[in-house]
This record gives structure tokens, C-alpha cells and sequence, in this order.
């Protein structure tokens, strides 16, 4: 890995305020979606974010780009702080930084052209003189995703989702962005076309050097595709290494019991498991428990656990994680 | 050697659009035993769901059509029955539970309230009876503090605890089949385990026979005890669970197996991506329905669709190519 | 052919729609609605009747007065009749119809305008904009339509001159009626383009416009407003529909707009005092009214079916 990150996120916190009131809004709550995490990704790398829905990965991903603002922190991005930079300056962050949605049915608009989908970040960067040449850049790109050009005039209605994934994924690219943010890219595909886009993921960063962060909740996809992976759990950070060390020695109990809830295709071994099934639900991050968050379901929490917040420390080297019981020892 | 609960034979259900006829269902065709748990996978638009659907006679016609076949349950077709008595099977004798809870509970009324209806309807229960009965479920599903919040509205339930009430309703009139459609697809695996392990329980206590239907083979692989995997309304392959896994035969399960990846083993490759998208359901097809996105397709299969054949004991595949061996059959 | 890149996993296919273009698809959509396109082929003929007729009938002969030719009930010379002053009803509606359609088209043109800046941005900016914006609208839909427009309409009425436009001269009337009109019902549209701002805006479409860096006000113009187009012109039409019938009650009040200048709704006030002596004077205004107002209500039932953006089918 190169010396300096390309990505440096630094206690970043983002408060949704709750309002109430006729003209004038008055707070009456803080829903604390992500309560400070840092995190750095090296050029080129995949970083993988997983946890339970309202863990705040979502959330993350979208902050860090600028499109909620955020309550504190900074977001550094190729040398620029994305956060805290204004106009022009700010454009030019954003062109190194993309991003990829969940949803293929609501990320394009459906009143606008594939290529006017395509080629918008031309626009709005200026990257070419006319409109020819965006128009055969926009060719380009669909190439490189796979996509036939000659159906850059049709509307999205008119294509599938794994389709219009891709066609998310080339306007992502459109910019030539050194970084993205996939936010959950495969969870609302069909299960053989997750792997088309996967693939197609894995194919651009070897050959543009891209750099992701990967977020999902499919647990074994993001094995797959990522280098290191960061679990989040309430809005903070739990756990965070390479990708073996991490599946193969998980220290925090959170991330044990997320591991031992994934299914694994193989009968004779998913059965011969042995499960740490969670009790309850993720509570509200409106107001999260004290002290370590996750003593509400953890199996093995102490008293510890309920007054004081774990420290976030290196367990083993570059294996990162917060838990009072892998200070002590007692892990199991 | 236990009883035949249910044998649907050639069932096919067709959709009568604007834009043209959609073959949903092509003459489906399977058994369920007594106790027995049997998952139906398959992508968005296979059919699995449609099919689940045209046995309990709730696909709404028009624009359905259920124009052919036999759903035998412990030896009355169901097809043959009046919407009267079919809302004495519903329930009664096979629940189902859907994806999204909220769609099948009543928002505006307490869960009290629904849980004591269907009691009070099917089994003629008192109201004192069905209300302590209701307490009595919720506990069954693993619903904390039942006896208070049996008076909650669904929507101060989380999803997972949505499933378990809409569980809870499924068992209330013991039925002898829960067919499980997508159940935990909107959940977090977590919350997935937890179902899982529920339903799992139930079944063995209750001794009511599962149709667990899903996309996702991983889930199916830890419960299930037979697999019917479906393409374009089509069964396609048809095994025990650990046939199916060992030995997948038809080259779709292949390459879903294939397009997995999986957490317990570290990466060694790209995962191998089935090509094309899902097929066209508006078009009648013509020869396999598979062929244009198989990496096995001989001319044959692009004229002729392969009936589902027994290849093994048990195991059943329709397919003209053997895929360990890549030879026709 | 173009250079393809073989490493790349490849959707080789076609897609098995042909090219249609949503527009295509709400054409495919709206015939089948065989009441809105009666209620089309109405418009075009009241239009063709308004603009065409006024080639066979001159604006002289629509104002000329013979009080020896009053109250003639309908005749081959005067198909219509004619008023109490004499003058042919036929060549009045025909021209009254040109006013009443500009009335409706203009008005809710300015309403339009209105409620599109209003809910746009009340919608995407959200906070006290959308709070302040919101409760001026609502103060404004609690006070009774009519009686604003009453209270407008004597207030200023008169204050605007006449005016001259290629030769023919118009009551300044008819401007200021179709301000008040304008202005007294753009809240309703608001309301609909607020709410359609507020879920469009939470759209993944728009969050990667926003990430790209396109201005609010593109994304406003060229991201959300194109997807508020369907429930915009369905509320529109029907509006044209409204509008005209507001005039019409001004002016069946005496306040609408002023004589010579002809309006369906004037002509109606006019035949006040005749409804059982000579009821050709109120039928065939009355008639055309409620033909415009059945056909628009027609035509946006169909467009609202046709362009509902949530339809994928045709």
C-alpha cells in the first residue's frame, strides 16, 4: 500500500436534528445516525462497511460526500477537505469523488436520455468543448460497462435493473473519479446478476486504480470484493482489519454473532455451525444505550460494558476493534 | 414412510396484460410430504411466488388465469373449490406469511384484535379463550412481555418482530402447511437467523409441513429438506438438499451456486457471473428456457425444452445435457 | 462496429423493447381512454369555432346594434338569435369564446408560474422557507375563492384602460380578470408541486446529481421539475376548466368583464331577466360553457392516466 491515504475520514458525526414548530423550528431530539468515525482507505483499495440496518453505513458514505452536512468533522480526499471547501474549490473535489446507489430504479432520472444521464458530470465539470465529444465519451463509457452504445438515446424504463446499474456505474465514471462510494450497489439485484456487477466493479478498479468503499449487508459479498473491512453498529465504529483476519478472527462479539448469522450454501456445514443468534432488534440510535452500545445484546457483556465506552484500539496489528472484553481477555 | 400433504400437478398460470399474455407459471408440478420443509428458489419473475399464489387461489382474475392443473391437498383439489370453502383452507389448513408484514396486518387495529379473530372465527373460541391464546402465540414466536403488548398496533413493532407477530397469526388455527413467501428478505441476517431459527422450532414442535420460498440459496441450505429451484415458470431442478448442493445438475443451479460467494471461504477468483438477464416472460419460449444465457446449450435445447427427468435417486433435472460430463443425456 | 473490451462482462442483447419514448407510451396509454379523447376532439372543435368562426363573422358585425332586431329567437339569418339590443348571438359567442379560452389558458398560465415557484421551492428547500411559504398558502386557500375574486374584481376593475391590439380593441377588464384569477388559485398547485418536490428530492437521482455538483437550480429545473410535469398538467388542465368558469360567475355577477367586449360568461349575465322569454340568449353560452368544462375534465382524466410516472405498462 502507498504511504498516504487517498481517503482520510476524521471523526466525522452526523446529528439529523428532530424539529417540531409552525415557522419557527425547535429542536426536540437528536437522532445520532453516525457519532464519529475515522477511517482511511489507501489508493486503490476496497474498503468494505457492513452492519445491521440503522447502523449508519448509509449515512457514512453519503456525509462524507458532502450530501448531508455534516455536523463535524473532515473528510480529506486526494489532499482536499471535501467538508469544508466552497464553490469552485468544492467542484473539484467532487469530480474525484463518485458515487453508486442502491436503488436502480430511482438513481436515474426517468425523464432524461441514457447519454443525458451519462454525460451530466461532463457537464457540470466542463470536461469536454461540445457536446459531440461528451456524446462519444458517453460511448465510451458504456463500453467499458458493458452496455451496447447504440442504446444511449433510450430511457431507463426501457432497461433491467442489472442494466441500470451499469448505467449508474458509467455515469459514476463520467467524471474520471479516483474515488467511489457504492452504496449498497448489488442488494436490489437479482442473485446472477449480482455477480455481473461485482465482476464489472472488480474489472474497473484494475483498470482505472479506483478506490471504493464498499457498504452492504451481504456479509459474503463484501468478503469477496473487499481488502479491509470496518463493521459499524449504532453509528460507530466496532471493528475494523483485513478482510481474512477479520472472517477468520473476529474479536468483537458483534461481529462474531453478524459472522455466524450469515447462511452458508453448503448444508452439512451450515448445520454443523454454531450459531450466536442476536436477541432483539438494533435499538434507536435516538437514544442509544450508554457506555459500549452494543451491552443491550451482547452475550458476554459485563458491568464495564454498561458505564464506560470502549476505547478503539490495535488489538493485533492492523486489526482494530472496541470492546472492553478483548482489553481483559475474556472473549469467549 | 409419511403421507403426501399436497401434489400439485401441471399448474399453469398466465397473466392477461395490455402489453400481452405473461406465462408466469408453465406447468409446475411437485409434492409436499407431511412435516416435511421444501424450498422453492428462484429469481424476481421465476414464478415461485405466482405458483404459491394460484394454489391458494388468491391471484386475482382477471388479469390471472389459472388454466391448468390439480392441487391436491390430503386428496381434494383446491382448485376445484368455492371461494367459501377455500377461506376455511386459508388459515385453517395452510397459513402463509409474506416479505413485508405490513401488507397482511391491519394497521389500524391492535394485534389483540386480529390475533382473536381468525381464533374466534375458525376454531370458535370464547373471547376470554382466544385472548388468552393470543398471549399464548406471542410467546410461542419469542415476543417479549407478550401478555402487554398484545395490545400494540403493528406499526410499534420492528420488522423482525413484525415477522414473528405475522407468524404468530400464520400458527394461530394450527395449520398443517405455512407456506413462508420471501420472509426475511427485508431483514438483516441477524434478524434472518433469528426467523429462521423460529420457523425451524415451530416446525419440529407443531410438526406442520414448510414452503419456504427465497432467492437466496444460502438461507435454504441450513433448513430445508428438499429444494425445487424454478426459471421462467419452469421447475428446473428438483433434489434433497444435499443432493442439490453436492450435485447440481441443471447448468441455472450450477451457475447460481457458482455466482455465490462465500464467507467462509477466502476469495481465490472473480466470481463466475451467469450472463443475460432474466428472461422475457411475455414471450412464449421456445426450446429451453435457459439456453441463451447456458454455458452447456446444444442446438437441441434452443428447439425443444427438456421435460423435468429423474437423474438420480430422487433428483430430477430437465435438462439434455449432463453438466458433470457436458455429454447429452 | 465499435472496439469492445473483452474482459468486461458483456450484456450482449438487445433490449427486447422496441424504443419507445415515455411520451410514446402515454400516447399508447391515454387512447385507450375513449372519454378523454371525445373531450379532445370537443376542444378542437370550440377552438376551431372561436378562432375559425371569426373568419366568417367579422368583430363589427359581433358588436353591430339594431334594437328593431331584439330578442328574434333562433332563425336561418341568426342561428343563435339575437340579444336585447339586436346583435347576433352566434358572432358573440364566437367571439366571447376567443375571450373566455385566452381568460382560461392565460390564467392558468400565471397560475401555473405561481405554483410552480411557490411549491418548488417551499419543496426543495425545506426549513422555515417551506414553513413560510406553506402558511401564507393556506391563509390564502382559507379565504373563500369567490369572495376574493369579487373584492379584486371591484377593486380593480376599470383601473386598467382599454387596449389596442392589432386594430381590435379589448376592455382592460379582461386583463385584470385574468390576474385575479391567476393570482386567487395557485394554491392547490403549490400544494401538489411542494409535495411532489419533497419525495422527488429524496430521490437517488438527485443525491448524485448533488454529488456530482449540478446547481440547485438545475436540479430544481432540469432534475425534479420534468418529473412534477404529469400531476402540473393534469392540475392545469383542469384548471382551464375552472378558470373559465370563474369569469363566469364574475362576470354573470356584473363584475367580470365589460362591455362591448363579448365573454360566454357576460352573455349569461346578460340574459338575466329573459331566462323564460328568451332562453336562446343564456343556452348557447351556457351550452359552450359547460361543453369546455366537460371536455377539459375528459381530457385530464385521460393525461392523468397517461402520464403517471409510476406506470411502467402501457
Amino acid at each position: 500500500m502507498s504511504d498516504k491515504p487517498l481517503v482520510e475520514v476524521q471523526d466525522m458525526k452526523k446529528h439529523f436534528p428532530v424539529s417540531s414548530g409552525l415557522i419557527i423550528q425547535r429542536n426536540v431530539g437528536l437522532v445520532r445516525a453516525v457519532d464519529g468515525v475515522s477511517f482511511s482507505i489507501a489508493k486503490g483499495e476496497t474498503l468494505g462497511m457492513v452492519g445491521e440496518s440503522g447502523c449508519g453505513k448509509t449515512t457514512v458514505g453519503r456525509t462524507m460526500l458532502g450530501l448531508y452536512p455534516a455536523t463535524s468533522g473532515s473528510v480529506t480526499i486526494d489532499g482536499d477537505d471535501i467538508l469544508h471547501l466552497k464553490g469552485r474549490d468544492q467542484l473539484r473535489v467532487r469530480r474525484k469523488a463518485q458515487i453508486i446507489f442502491q436503488d436502480p430504479y430511482a438513481s436515474l432520472n426517468p425523464r432524461w436520455t441514457v447519454s443525458a444521464i451519462i454525460s451530466e458530470p461532463m457537464r457540470v465539470h466542463k470536461l469536454f468543448a461540445t457536446e459531440k465529444e461528451r456524446t462519444e465519451r458517453a460511448r465510451e463509457l458504456m463500453n467499458l460497462v458493458g452496455l451496447n452504445p447504440r442504446l444511449l438515446n433510450r430511457f431507463p424504463h426501457e432497461f433491467s435493473g442489472g442494466q441500470r446499474q451499469r448505467i449508474g456505474i458509467a455515469r459514476a465514471l463520467a467524471s474520471d473519479p479516483l474515488f467511489i462510494v457504492c452504496d449498497e450497489p448489488i442488494s436490489a439485484l437479482d442473485v446472477s446478476i449480482q455477480a455481473q456487477v461485482v465482476d464489472l466493479l472488480e474489472e474497473l478498479q484494475d483498470r482505472l486504480g479506483l478506490t471504493y468503499l464498499f457498504i452492504a449487508h451481504d456479509l459474503s459479498m463484501v468478503r469477496h470484493i473487499c481488502d479491509r473491512v470496518l463493521v459499524l453498529y449504532l453509528g460507530v465504529m466496532v471493528e475494523l482489519a483485513d478482510r481474512d483476519e477479520l472472517y477468520e478472527n473476529p474479536l468483537h462479539p458483534y461481529t462474531k454473532a453478524l459472522l455466524s448469522a450469515v447462511p452458508i450454501p453448503d448444508p452439512r456445514k451450515d448445520r454443523a455451525r454454531k450459531r450466536t443468534i442476536l436477541t432483539g432488534d438494533v435499538p434507536s440510535p435516538l437514544n442509544p444505550p450508554g457506555g459500549c452500545r452494543f451491552h443491550t445484546r451482547c452475550p458476554i457483556a459485563m458491568d464495564v460494558c454498561k458505564k464506560e465506552v470502549p476505547e478503539w484500539r490495535e488489538a493485533v496489528p492492523s486489526h482494530f476493534v472496541a470492546c472492553h472484553a478483548v482489553e481483559t481477555g475474556k472473549t469467549e | 414412510m409419511t403421507k403426501t400433504l399436497l401434489k400439485v400437478s401441471d399448474l399453469k398460470t398466465r397473466f392477461h396484460t395490455p402489453e400481452g399474455v405473461i406465462h408466469a407459471v408453465n406447468g409446475v408440478s411437485f409434492e409436499v410430504k407431511e412435516g416435511e420443509t421444501v424450498a422453492v428458489v428462484g429469481e424476481s419473475g421465476c414464478g415461485k411466488s405466482v405458483s404459491m399464489m394460484s394454489m391458494l387461489k388468491l391471484i386475482p382474475t382477471p388479469p390471472g388465469d389459472i388454466y391448468s392443473g390439480e392441487v391436491l391437498y390430503r386428496g381434494n383439489d383446491l382448485l376445484k373449490k368455492s371461494e367459501q370453502e377455500m377461506e376455511d383452507v386459508r388459515g385453517k389448513e395452510i397459513a402463509m406469511i409474506f416479505q413485508d408484514p405490513m401488507t397482511s396486518l391491519n394497521p389500524v387495529l391492535t394485534v389483540r384484535r386480529q390475533l382473536t379473530e381468525s381464533l374466534r372465527e375458525h376454531l370458535n373460541f370464547t373471547a376470554e379463550q382466544a385472548e388468552k391464546r393470543a398471549v399464548e402465540l406471542l410467546e410461542q414466536v419469542g415476543i417479549p412481555d407478550a401478555a402487554r403488548r398484545v395490545q400494540d398496533y403493528p406499526h410499534q413493532f420492528s420488522g423482525g418482530m413484525r415477522q414473528r407477530v405475522m407468524i404468530a397469526m400464520a400458527l394461530s388455527c394450527a395449520p398443517s402447511l405455512l407456506i413462508a413467501d420471501e420472509p426475511t428478505t427485508a431483514l438483516d441476517v441477524t434478524i434472518q437467523a433469528q426467523i429462521v431459527e423460529l420457523v425451524t422450532r415451530l416446525r419440529e414442535s407443531l410438526r406442520m409441513a414448510v414452503i419456504w420460498i427465497t432467492h437466496d440459496l444460502g438461507v435454504v441450505a441450513g433448513m430445508a429438506d428438499r429444494v425445487i429451484v424454478m426459471y421462467a415458470g419452469f421447475i428446473v431442478e428438483q433434489a434433497s438438499v444435499e443432493d442439490l448442493y453436492d450435485s447440481p445438475s441443471h447448468p441455472y443451479t450450477l451457475s447460481l451456486i457458482a455466482a455465490l460467494p462465500r464467507v467462509d471461504r477466502r476469495r481465490d477468483q472473480r466470481l463466475k457471473s451467469i450472463p443475460g438477464s432474466p428472461p422475457n416472460l411475455l414471450v412464449e419460449p421456445k426450446g429451453c428456457p435457459f439456453a441463451p444465457r447456458c454455458e452447456f446449450v446444444m442446438e437441441k435445447c434452443r428447439q425443444e425444452n427438456p421435460m423435468l427427468a429423474e437423474i438420480g435417486s430422487d433428483h430430477f433435472a430437465a435438462c439434455w445435457v449432463d453438466v458433470k460430463t457436458g455429454a447429452p443425456r | 462496429m465499435t472496439t469492445h473490451t473483452p474482459s468486461i462482462p458483456q450484456l450482449a442483447e438487445d433490449l427486447a423493447t422496441p424504443p419507445l419514448t415515455l411520451s410514446q407510451l402515454g400516447w399508447l396509454r391515454f387512447r385507450r381512454h375513449k372519454m378523454a379523447l371525445v373531450g379532445v376532439v370537443i376542444i378542437i372543435f370550440l377552438f376551431l369555432f372561436a378562432f375559425g368562426g371569426a373568419l366568417i363573422y367579422s368583430e363589427q358585425y359581433a358588436n353591430y346594434t339594431d334594437t328593431s332586431l331584439r330578442l328574434l329567437p333562433p332563425s336561418a339569418e341568426h342561428p343563435f338569435g339575437t340579444d336585447t339590443i339586436g346583435r347576433d348571438i352566434l358572432a358573440r359567442t364566437i367571439y366571447g369564446g376567443q375571450i373566455s379560452l385566452f381568460i382560461g389558458i392565460v390564467a392558468v398560465i400565471i397560475e401555473t408560474l405561481l405554483g410552480i415557484l411557490v411549491g418548488a421551492l417551499a419543496g426543495y428547500y425545506g426549513g422555515w422557507v417551506d414553513s413560510l411559504l406553506m402558511r401564507i398558502t393556506e391563509a390564502l386557500l382559507n379565504i373563500p375563492t369567490i369572495f376574493l375574486l369579487l373584492v379584486m374584481a371591484k377593486f380593480f376593475g376599470g383601473q386598467v384602460p382599454e387596449i389596442d391590439i392589432g386594430g381590435r380593441v379589448f376592455s382592460g377588464s379582461v386583463i385584470v380578470i385574468v390576474v385575479i384569477i391567476g393570482a386567487t388559485s395557485w394554491m392547490y398547485l403549490a400544494r401538489i408541486v411542494r409535495a411532489e418536490f419533497l419525495s422527488l428530492k429524496e430521490n437517488e437521482f438527485v443525491l448524485a446529481a448533488r454529488a456530482t455538483g449540478t446547481s440547485n437550480a438545475q436540479i430544481i429545473f432540469l432534475h425534479i421539475l420534468p418529473n412534477t410535469f404529469a400531476p402540473i398538467i393534469v392540475s392545469s388542465t383542469l384548471s382551464v376548466a375552472n378558470a373559465i368558469l370563474s369569469e363566469a360567475y364574475i362576470s354573470f355577477l356584473g363584475l367580470g368583464v365589460q362591455a362591448p367586449t363579448a365573454t360566454w360568461g357576460n352573455m349569461l349575465d346578460s340574459s338575466a331577466n329573459y331566462l323564460d322569454s328568451a332562453p336562446w340568449l343564456w343556452f348557447f353560452p351556457g351550452m359552450l360553457i359547460l361543453l369546455t368544462v366537460l371536455s377539459i375534465n375528459f381530457l385530464g382524466d385521460g393525461l392523468r392516466d397517461a402520464l403517471d410516472p409510476r406506470s411502467r405498462t402501457v
